[in-house]
This record gives C-alpha cells, sequence and structure tokens, in this order.
C-alpha cells in the first residue's frame, strides 16, 4: 500500500508514523507542506505536532493552506485520510470532518495513556479489531473536546461513524473517563463515506511492546487488509 | 551619555571593576561598551565567585569526550554514539513571569544541546516552590508547569522526568532548573570556537528585538519589592521558531559548512560572539545595520543587549553561504552575514558605517574579574533530637499525614501537562527512580534522572553535596543503568556573604568527593547564585542531573511491584537516624540536626551489586530509599502495580518510627522471586553486604501485622490529594 505523510514545520509526530509505516511495511513518502503536488496514494496521514505553531485556533492555518487543497481533492476522489491528533484538528479546519475540537475541560495539556472502545469494525481502518474491544492509548493534546451540533452527533451515533469511544480499563463509556470533555467520549470520528478519520489518541505511539503496547498495531493492519 | 556612578551601579558593576574597565581599555568606555563588559562580566556569564572552586571538581574520564565550557557536556556510549547534556537554571525570570520564565529555561537549554549536533531526545525538570500555604506558590506552580510543558510539547521533545519540591525557603525565589538530553554520531559534534580569518559570521533564527535586555544582570542580584518592575527583562519564548531552527540547524550540520556554532543565550549576541572568538584567540567584526530587528529604531546598545530567543550565531566555511542560506530558507528564517572574524583580538562593533565600539576580547572574557570569596566553615550540626522525647503519634496516622503530604504527592497532576511519549523512544516515564530512553533504533538506552536535597546541604553543605551525587547515582542503578556523568545546577543565594559563600565551597566539595569516589564525572553545569529576596537566600539547592547506559534494554527494570509471594530484602543498613528526615520536619516541625551520613564505600559496593542482581535477573523490581524513609518507599511500589506489602514487624531496632522514617542511606529496596531468595542471600552476604528481608508481596493490601492494614487503591488516592485538590 502506498502511504503519503504530510508535514508541516511544525509536526512532531511525522518521525513515529514514518517509522510505523516502515514497520509494517507501507510504500511511505514524506510530503513537505510547500510541495505542490501529492504522489499517487491509498492512504494520506496528516500528523500530529503544532502544523504552524498553532498560536492561532489549532490547525486553522494548515486547515487553509495549499497541500490541504490537494488533501481535499484527494480525499473527494476517495482516498483514504488519517488525521491523528493535530492531524484531527486540521480536517475538521479544512473541512473534510465536521465539527471542532475544543480546549480540554480542564483547559490543561493532557498527556496520559488512557482506554478507548472499539466501536464500529466494519471500515477500512478498524477491521481487525474486534467490536468492543478496549484498546489502551495515549493522547497528547490541549484541544481534544470534540464538539458539533446536536444533528451532526446524531448523524455520526446513529450512521456507526463514531469509531473509537473513550472508556475505562473495563469499557465503561461515562463522563468519569472522559479526558477532555469530548461529546460522547467520541475520540474519532468518520466522514460519512467513512474514507476519512480523524482521532485524537496516537495509535503509532502503541506498536512496540518496549516502549507501550501494540494496542496501535491493528489500525495499520487493518489499512493493509 | 556621560557614564556617572549611578550608570555604573545600573549595570551592575562595581566601582573597583569599573576602574578595572577603564584600565583594560586604556580609557573610558561609551555606553555601548559599558554594557558589553556588564552582560560579559555578571556573575551569570562570567562565574567569577565560583570558577575557583568550580575548577576542583573532576571532569575527565574513559566516557568524557567533552567536559564544562562547552555549550553542554559530551560523553561515549559506545557504537560511535554519543550524549550531549546539561541543566540550566531559570530562576530569576520564572519568578517575575512564570510561563514565559520556565518556557524560555526551556528553549534555552535545547538550544546548548542542538548547537553542538545533538537531536534533543529528552527534557527534565527541577523545580522547587515556596510553602504551599503562600500565596504565591499554585499560581507560580502553575505558571512554571504550563510553560515547560507549552514549550517541550509544541517543538516535539519528551518531557519525561523531573522533581518538584516545597519549602518555604523558596517562598520570594522559586527555582526553575531544565535539563536536556540529545544524541548525536560521535563524528558529528559542532562546538564553538571559530578558527581562520574572515571566515562570515552568520545570524540565523528569530529577529532581535526588546526583549531580555539585561536578562543575565537582572539574575546577577537579589529580588527586593521592586522586582515586579523587572518584567521587561524576561524573554519571550516561540517553540515553533525554536522547531524551526533546530530542525534547520540539524539540515545544516549534516554537510560540512560549519566552523562553528554557538547559540544566543544569556547575554545574547555579545556574548555569543564573544565566546567564540575567545575560544578562537581571533577578533570579531560585527556589523549592526545588518542585524535583523523586530522592532524598529533599535540601538546598538539594544541590539547587542537583548536577549531575544531563538538565535544562532555560526561561523562558516568560505562559499558555503549561498547552500548554508537555501536550507534557512526552507524553515522561513533570517540568515544573514553580519560580520567576520578579523586578526585584531578584537570585538569591533560597527553601526552607520562607523566603529562605534572596540574591545580587546581577552578583556570580555579571560580577563574578567575572578573573585577568591570570603567563606566559613558549617560545623556538623550536633544529634540532639531523642525520639522519646517526642509526642507519640500513632505510625498509620504518620504514614498516611507524610504519603499525603505536597512534597511525597503523586505528581501526575505535574507530569500529565507533558508529552512523554512524543519521539517513540520514552521506555520508562517519569515517576520511577529514573526515566529511561532508548537510543532510536537501537537496543541500548540511556536513563536520567536529576536530584535535590536542600534540607541535607542546609543542614551540612558538605555532607549534602556528596548525598546528592549518591542519591542520583543509586537512582540510576535502580532502573538498572551504569551511571557515567552528571550535570549539575547549583542554585545559591548571595555569595557577598560568607556563610552563603561557604554553603557553596563545601557543597561543590562533597559533590567533588563523591564524584571521584564514584567515578562519576561532571560535563556541564551553571552557577546561579543571588537566590534571595531582600538579603535573605534560598537553602543551598545543588541539583544534579545523571545520565546512565543501559546497554541492553532488556535488562531495564522498575520499582513497581511484579508478583504475589515475592520477597523485599533491604539492601544496605538502616541505622535509625531520623535528625533532617521528612518525619521531623512533616510531622514535629524540627529542621535541625545533621543530614543521614554517607559512606561512599558502601554507596559504591551497594549500587553496583544490585546492578550486578539486576543483569543477572536475579531481581524483579527495585526502588532506591529515600526522602520518606523505608516505608514510604514501598508503598512507592504499589503504585502502577497490582500488588501490595505484608511489611514484618523489625526485630532488632527497638523503635518503629526509627525503623520506618529513617532516610538513612545507600539503600535499595529489590523484589525478588522466593526460589531466588537463597542465592541472593548469599551472594550478598558473600560480599559483606547488609541486606535483611523487610517483608512480602501480596495482592491489593499494604499492611503491617498488628499496625495497619489498607488497600493499594486507598493508598494510591491519598497519595494523589494534594495535587487533585488544586
Amino acid at each position: 500500500m502506498n502511504s503519503t505523510v504530510i508535514v508541516f514545520p511544525g509536526s512532531n509526530c511525522d518521525r513515529d508514523i514514518a517509522l510505523a509505516l516502515e514497520k509494517l511495511h507501507f510504500r511511505n513518502t514524506m510530503v513537505w507542506h510547500k510541495d505542490s503536488n501529492l504522489p499517487k496514494s491509498d492512504l494520506i496521514i496528516i500528523p500530529g505536532g503544532f502544523s504552524y505553531g498553532d498560536y492561532l485556533r489549532s490547525g486553522a492555518i494548515a486547515g487553509k493552506s495549499n497541500i490541504l487543497n490537494e488533501v481535499v481533492k484527494a480525499a473527494n476522489d476517495g482516498c483514504l485520510v488519517l488525521g491523528i491528533c493535530n492531524g484531527f484538528q486540521i480536517l475538521t479546519e479544512a473541512g473534510l470532518l465536521k465539527g471542532v475540537l475544543l480546549r480540554n475541560k480542564n483547559l490543561k495539556f493532557l498527556g496520559k495513556d488512557i482506554h478507548v472502545k472499539i466501536i464500529n469494525t466494519e471500515n477500512k481502518f478498524c477491521n481487525k479489531y474486534s467490536k468492543d474491544q478496549i484498546l489502551k492509548m495515549n493522547i497528547a493534546h490541549n484541544e481534544g473536546n470534540y464538539f458539533t451540533n446536536s444533528e451532526h452527533l446524531k448523524e455520526l451515533e446513529d450512521k456507526n461513524l463514531i469509531p473509537f469511544k473513550y472508556c475505562d480499563k473495563n469499557g465503561n463509556v461515562n463522563e468519569e473517563n472522559n479526558p477532555n470533555g469530548s461529546l460522547n467520549n467520541i475520540a474519532g470520528i468518520f466522514n460519512e463515506k467513512k474514507n476519512i478519520l480523524g482521532l485524537m489518541p496516537h495509535p503509532e505511539r502503541m506498536v512496540d511492546q518496549i516502549i507501550s503496547n501494540n494496542d496501535g498495531l491493528n489500525l495499520f493492519k487493518s489499512l493493509l487488509n | 551619555m556621560i557614564i556617572t556612578n549611578t550608570v555604573v551601579e545600573k549595570h551592575g558593576l562595581k566601582s573597583e571593576e569599573y576602574s578595572k574597565i577603564k584600565v583594560l581599555l586604556g580609557r573610558e568606555p561609551n555606553i555601548l561598551e559599558l554594557g558589553v563588559f556588564s552582560a560579559m562580566w555578571n556573575e551569570h556569564c562570567s562565574y567569577k565567585s565560583s570558577k575557583i572552586h568550580l575548577k576542583n571538581l573532576p571532569t575527565k574520564g574513559k566516557h568524557v569526550i567533552q567536559g564544562p565550557g562547552e555549550n553542554a557536556g559530551v560523553i561515549d556510549i559506545g557504537d560511535d554514539d554519543a550524549i550531549i547534556f546539561k541543566i540550566e537554571s531559570h530562576n530569576h525570570p520564572s519568578y517575575i513571569e512564570p510561563y514565559q520564565g520556565a518556557a524560555t529555561g526551556v528553549g534555552g537549554i535545547l538550544r546548548d544541546v542542538f548547537t553542538m549536533g545533538a537531536r534533543p531526545i529528552a527534557l527534565l525538570n527541577s523545580i522547587h516552590f515556596g510553602s504551599i500555604e503562600h500565596p504565591k506558590t499554585k499560581p507560580l506552580l502553575n505558571g512554571v508547569v504550563s510553560g515547560i510543558g507549552g514549550y517541550g510539547n509544541c517543538i516535539g521533545i519528551p518531557t519525561v522526568g523531573g522533581e518538584t519540591k516545597f519549602n518555604k525557603t523558596y517562598n520570594e525565589n522559586i527555582l526553575v532548573n531544565a535539563m536536556a538530553v540529545g544524541h548525536v554520531k560521535k563524528n558529528k559534534i559542532f562546538y564553538s570556537k571559530a578558527k581562520g580569518l574572515n571566515k562570515s559570521v552568520v545570524y540565523v533564527g528569530s529577529k532581535t528585538g526588546r526583549d531580555g535586555i539585561h536578562g543575565a544582570s537582572m539574575a546577577s542580584a537579589e529580588f527586593d519589592e521592586n522586582s515586579e518592575n523587572k518584567k521587561p527583562t524576561v524573554q519571550v519564548g516561540d517553540p515553533f521558531t525554536e522547531k524551526l531552527l533546530m530542525e534547520a540547524c540539524l539540515e545544516l550540520m549534516q554537510g560540512n559548512s560549519i566552523i562553528s556554532i554557538q547559540d544566543m543565550g544569556a547575554a545574547g549576541l555579545t556574548s555569543s560572539s564573544v565566546e567564540m572568538a575567545s575560544k578562537g584567540e581571533l577578533g570579531i567584526e560585527l556589523n549592526l545595520d545588518n542585524v535583523p530587528c523586530r522592532e524598529e529604531n533599535m540601538t546598538p546598545y539594544e541590539i547587542m543587549l537583548s536577549e531575544s530567543q531563538e538565535r544562532m550565531l555560526i561561523v562558516l566555511e568560505d562559499g558555503k553561504e549561498k547552500d548554508a542560506k537555501k536550507i534557512f530558507e526552507k524553515w522561513d528564517l533570517d540568515f544573514v552575514v553580519i560580520g567576520k572574524t578579523t586578526n585584531t583580538n578584537n570585538l569591533t562593533l560597527k553601526f552607520k558605517d562607523k566603529i562605534i565600539g572596540e574591545i580587546p576580547i581577552d578583556a570580555l572574557a579571560t580577563k574578567a574579574p575572578v573573585y577568591n570569596r570570603k567563606w566559613i566553615k558549617k560545623k556538623l550540626p550536633e544529634k540532639k533530637i531523642q525520639i522519646k522525647d517526642l509526642k507519640k503519634i500513632k505510625l498509620e496516622d504518620v504514614f498516611l499525614k507524610l504519603l499525603s503530604s505536597a512534597n511525597q504527592s503523586n505528581k501526575s497532576w505535574i507530569t500529565n501537562q507533558f508529552d512523554q511519549m512524543v519521539m517513540a523512544d520514552t521506555v520508562q516515564r517519569s515517576g520511577s527512580d529514573a526515566s529511561i530512553i532508548r537510543i532510536h533504533k537501537k537496543e541500548k538506552a540511556i536513563a536520567i534522572t536529576v536530584d535535590s536535597s536542600a534540607n541535607y546541604c542546609k543542614a551540612h553543605p558538605h555532607t549534602g553535596g556528596k548525598q546528592i551525587v549518591c542519591e542520583n547515582w543509586r537512582n540510576l542503578i535502580s532502573v538498572g543503568a551504569m551511571p557515567i556523568a552528571i550535570t549539575n545546577c547549583l542554585n545559591f543565594g548571595n555569595p557577598e556573604d560568607s556563610e552563603i559563600m561557604g554553603q557553596f565551597v563545601e557543597c561543590v566539595l562533597g559533590i567533588k568527593e563523591a564524584c571521584e569516589f564514584l567515578d562519576y564525572p561532571v560535563v556541564s553545569g551553571n552557577v546561579s547564585f543571588y537566590n534571595g529576596t531582600n538579603k535573605k537566600s534560598i537553602h543551598p539547592t545543588p541539583v544534579i542531573g545523571g545520565v546512565g547506559l543501559i546497554t541492553n534494554i532488556n535488562n531495564k527494570i522498575n520499582q513497581y511491584l511484579k508478583k504475589d509471594g515475592n520477597i523485599i530484602l533491604q539492601v544496605g543498613k538502616n541505622f535509625g537516624q531520623l535528625s533532617q528526615s521528612i518525619f521531623l520536619e512533616e510531622i514535629y516541625s524540627i529542621t535541625d540536626g545533621p543530614p543521614p551520613e554517607i559512606n561512599l564505600s558502601n554507596e559504591k559496593n551497594n549500587g553496583l551489586m544490585v546492578l550486578k542482581l539486576i543483569n543477572n535477573k536475579l531481581v524483579s523490581s527495585v526502588h532506591d530509599v529515600s526522602s520518606g524513609g523505608l516505608i514510604i518507599c514501598l508503598a512507592e511500589m504499589t503504585f502502577n502495580s497490582d500488588f501490595g506489602i505484608k511489611l514484618d514487624k523489625p526485630k532488632k531496632l527497638s523503635n518503629l518510627m526509627e525503623y520506618c522514617f529513617s532516610e538513612d542511606q545507600g539503600r535499595y529496596l529489590i523484589e525478588i522471586e522466593s526460589h531466588n531468595l537463597k542465592k541472593v542471600k548469599k551472594i550478598l552476604d558473600e560480599n559483606n553486604i547488609f541486606n535483611e528481608t523487610v517483608g512480602s508481596v501480596q495482592k491489593d493490601y499494604f499492611e503491617m501485622t498488628g499496625e495497619f492494614k489498607i488497600s493499594i487503591n486507598d493508598l494510591y488516592k491519598i497519595n494523589s490529594t494534594w495535587y487533585n485538590n488544586l
């Protein structure tokens, strides 16, 4: 599978994601934000970090950048797009995913391990997981508090467009186990066609037992499936 | 401008220092030159009070590639890999403006590391605040923690460890020390020494603004009631620009364009240009018209003294400008030739086609004042405390009170504000004895820790200096690392006071003795004097940052209990000494008496033997015994684990409090599978290493028969209360 990672000057998870892709034998290309053309690929990843510093709203400038126009075109043509953390924020700013990511409810940066539950496995990104599987993942963000209007929220739930929800280690999804205040404990969402996924946890940090665990591996394996 | 006594004083210079300037110049300086002298001769940049004592520290060893004197220290960790690291203080700015002060402290120390060619791989910090009741403590804690996180998280270097302490001695002068660690290939290390004549001197990075002017001078004086007015001397950090600068510099370093490189830290353009020229025994000419400025009409004085962040000075090889410029343009950074190296041995400053300042380099560097200040020795305090004279309190009450105190509390409120995992090589995050970072794509790792013991240093600086090196060494051993070298940040009060100077001299002596004995050289460091307000100095607070090597990552170990039925053995002897313990301070408010004694040979034998047991896979977890004593450290082993401990009542020591809360040194707690117990005890006994069984691992509960029994979940909650109520 051919993958492309977009590198903004303030991206800082680009190396980590590249390593995870390399581990799973993706044919990956790194694309600098000033490049005007995207190589033909099956998967585009927007990594975590601080795109252009994010002194304005997170991802606001990146969402309007030239390279993102190319990503939007590719996504509309059906290319798979994965936005992780800042990548998720950028996808919402670019309008590829609806809703916004507000500041965490405690108004502090949150860098910790949390649990997420797999809600939907019938898609390109999660088919190697089993439904209701509980994963231990790492989050590191200031703005991960997902918010959207009630109609869209209903649509997300009704059409099963929420693949990951925050939970405790036993799988209980409730406010107590919601680290950042996201509506309905949302940790990640799809667009309607399910070719675009935005998520706050970092699967690329969960691909090595000596560092953490292997709970992120199946996301990449699903993409290869 | 006429240079009056008041002008001289405002520049932080003494009248005899000003006389020396006139002798060195052979004339009166102009105001620009006076500014340059004040930037170079202040305590922070010149080390004038500390130099003669620091030179006694051991700085060489088989792993040392570069000791003190460069931007950071460099050690060899085998296979062409080297580690570059340093710790630095940003105390004064952080008290005035906690977020920016702490953030730029992180930015500054990162530049010291990537200036030398290393990609930073870890950040740590040691932060000290005033009493928890003091109205400024919580806002300062909040600001400092978010500043540290704000910078490290954005630039994408994991903040993996540190220590946070509270004591009223820091009420009016907090400490913020930041440590950065980087990895480099041995043949790609860059130094600051300029070489060759007529080489281009290039300015790269952010533009120069009016922030941080006189920052270094500000940090070389005590605070008073007007310190709030010093806000303009605090720099403003921009981690995004630092990220660009770091990537651009590392990209340029792939090639062979750089002769020397130096970041603009304290005293900005002045100290970076002077240091490069001084080390290269050259002159340097700067054309200040070419310096990229953020604000209009900046004067040469402001340009030379600005401490704007995220800037570097590079001396380039001939003909490399075009290629180098291309890299900085890619990263949208300024790249301007602002001067050249000369054979005049002067710092020559030009502005609007005129020479507006000319100072011999050696007058600013090697001929700067050096003082042998008066100091007095502190006698070892006598032991006065008899436990039997103190009011009796139930063991359980004491234990839980200590565990819930701010100083002993779980620090996840802080560490959760840091990205500890970015770069995907963090093997052990903060919370254990030391953090572990894997060398990228390798099977080996480094362990890192920072430590301080201000109470011990205050009680007896010589012992305190030794103790803190030992504790740091022990923390690295406890995760399975061979300790290699240290960096130190020496935070003290006013050196013009002979008692404070005595604290400094004797702490340094203690550090020296312990480092020599443990073969644990000092490769970099920083001195921060004048920590105090209105003539009230802080406790002497040397902070030690240690780096150790784990050659096989599979031999790493942590402090968390592993298995029901395992035995806990204490290595090293508990003498039951209580003076200077957290127990006496927190429960009885007793702060006098001597610190625990240090026996360097026991320390070394015990540590090396524990490391051997770890490498031979004979232990399941290890934790050193430090502040709080045996029982607090045992409780810490239950966190992040499903297991508790059944603690035996002591057979020999008569007093239970002494047994539980003594902070006697050189001790480790090791968890052993019961079938290995005989074997381990035999090894320890044969090597004359004192050891005794203190308890065994059990599910869910922490208990001492006949005293208390508490679930480990409750224990964890109690340990987390203080921060959770912030």
